[in-house]
């Protein structure tokens, strides 16, 4: 609905009205731009994390390293699902676009999938590396190294809790312009995490920093 | 900055052109994406290239990368109704850039200008 309005802003608008006397724009690019604003702090916030990580990535105190440590095999499944889950939640826009229930709930219950498996393969990583005695305690390489990738985990859950709850809202509220809005903002979410896992499997796994 | 005849209502960061535009988009994406997270990977672990050479093929890679998923995932653009969204993401580089690079220089600076562990230890006795 906001859609077809901006639409009708756009053609009329654009001729008619000068740029500084079309008042302000709609709820839809407000608050999308603002979350493109908290999306930024947030990469800023992992630019510190990265930061620490590159400073501290060689002071292994004599404990084993990146190299001995990560099974590259292993982080190749976890970044295909994460890059198959950025394209799922894409097709799944398209679907909420052309209104859609069926389509979108099936592209996002593969979105969620794919993120939850992304999850339980870091998590298993985690619990083998601190089963092996190779803790965030042991050295201030892998206290660095479990705060970023933890951080990084933390905000894929809270992605995919995010994401059941707009599947919830989807059926009891409808394709609302408010829901559509916030699926809008789930979207920018995802696809920047991905972006930010780019630089986690660049630099702490394949060992650029 | 944009003529008046550029000049339109702004556009939300992630919006798009028509359906099969954006499905086209993100199939692009995907498989561009997924050659250059290839290419990383074996670039990581291969002979083929020159070893020292390998973390700044890794960085161009894992950038380009980026590029790849704010163009076609995020519909990223240099259209003017998209310059907020540009000018913002401009900033949150520039300020990424500082943390990253500032923190490196600093951090590798007093290192430098540390005394050797050695030395120190004689001192304290």
């Amino acid at each position: 609905m906001i859609d077809s309005i901006d639409g009708m802003l756009l053609e009329t608008g654009a001729d008619a009205l000068p740029l500084t006397e079309r008042g302000p724009a709609s709820p839809r690019v407000v608050a999308s731009f603002g979350f493109w604003l908290f999306l930024l702090s947030d990469i800023i916030i992992f630019a510190a994390l990265f930061a620490a990580y590159a400073v501290l990535s060689k002071h292994t105190d004599g404990g084993p390293s990146g190299t001995q440590l990560f099974d590259t095999r292993h982080v190749l499944i976890e970044t295909a699902c994460l890059l198959a889950s950025s394209f799922t939640c894409g097709v799944m826009m398209i679907a909420l676009d052309r209104r859609s229930l069926l389509g979108t709930y099936c592209w996002a219950i593969l979105t969620a999938l794919l993120g939850g498996t992304f999850l339980w393969l870091e998590v298993s990583e985690f619990g083998d590396l601190v089963h092996g005695g190779t803790g965030p305690t042991r050295s201030a390489f892998l206290s660095s190294f479990f705060t970023l990738v933890g951080t990084h985990g933390l905000h894929v859950t809270l992605g995919i809790v995010w994401l059941l709850v707009m599947m919830i809202q989807v059926f009891t509220l409808g394709f609302r312009p408010m829901v559509l809005t916030r699926m809008l903002c789930f979207s920018l979410f995802w696809h920047a995490l991905d972006i930010v896992w780019i630089g986690v499997f660049s630099i702490v796994y394949l060992g650029a920093g | 900055m944009s003529t008046p005849e550029q000049a339109e209502a702004d556009r939300a960061p992630g919006a798009h052109q028509s359906g099969r535009a954006r499905l086209r988009s993100y199939v692009v994406g995907l498989c561009l994406a997924s050659l250059l997270t290839a290419a990383s990977f074996a670039a990581a672990s291969s002979n083929l290239v020159w070893a020292p050479s390998i973390p700044v093929l890794l960085a161009v890679l894992a950038i380009a990368q980026m590029g790849v998923h704010l163009v076609f995932f995020l519909h990223v653009s240099s259209a003017p109704d998209s310059t907020n969204t540009v000018l913002a993401l401009a900033f949150g580089i520039f300020v990424v850039g500082l943390v990253v690079f500032g923190s490196m220089i600093i951090m590798a600076n007093l290192t430098h200008d540390m005394m050797p562990m050695d030395k120190l230890l004689q001192m304290q006795r």
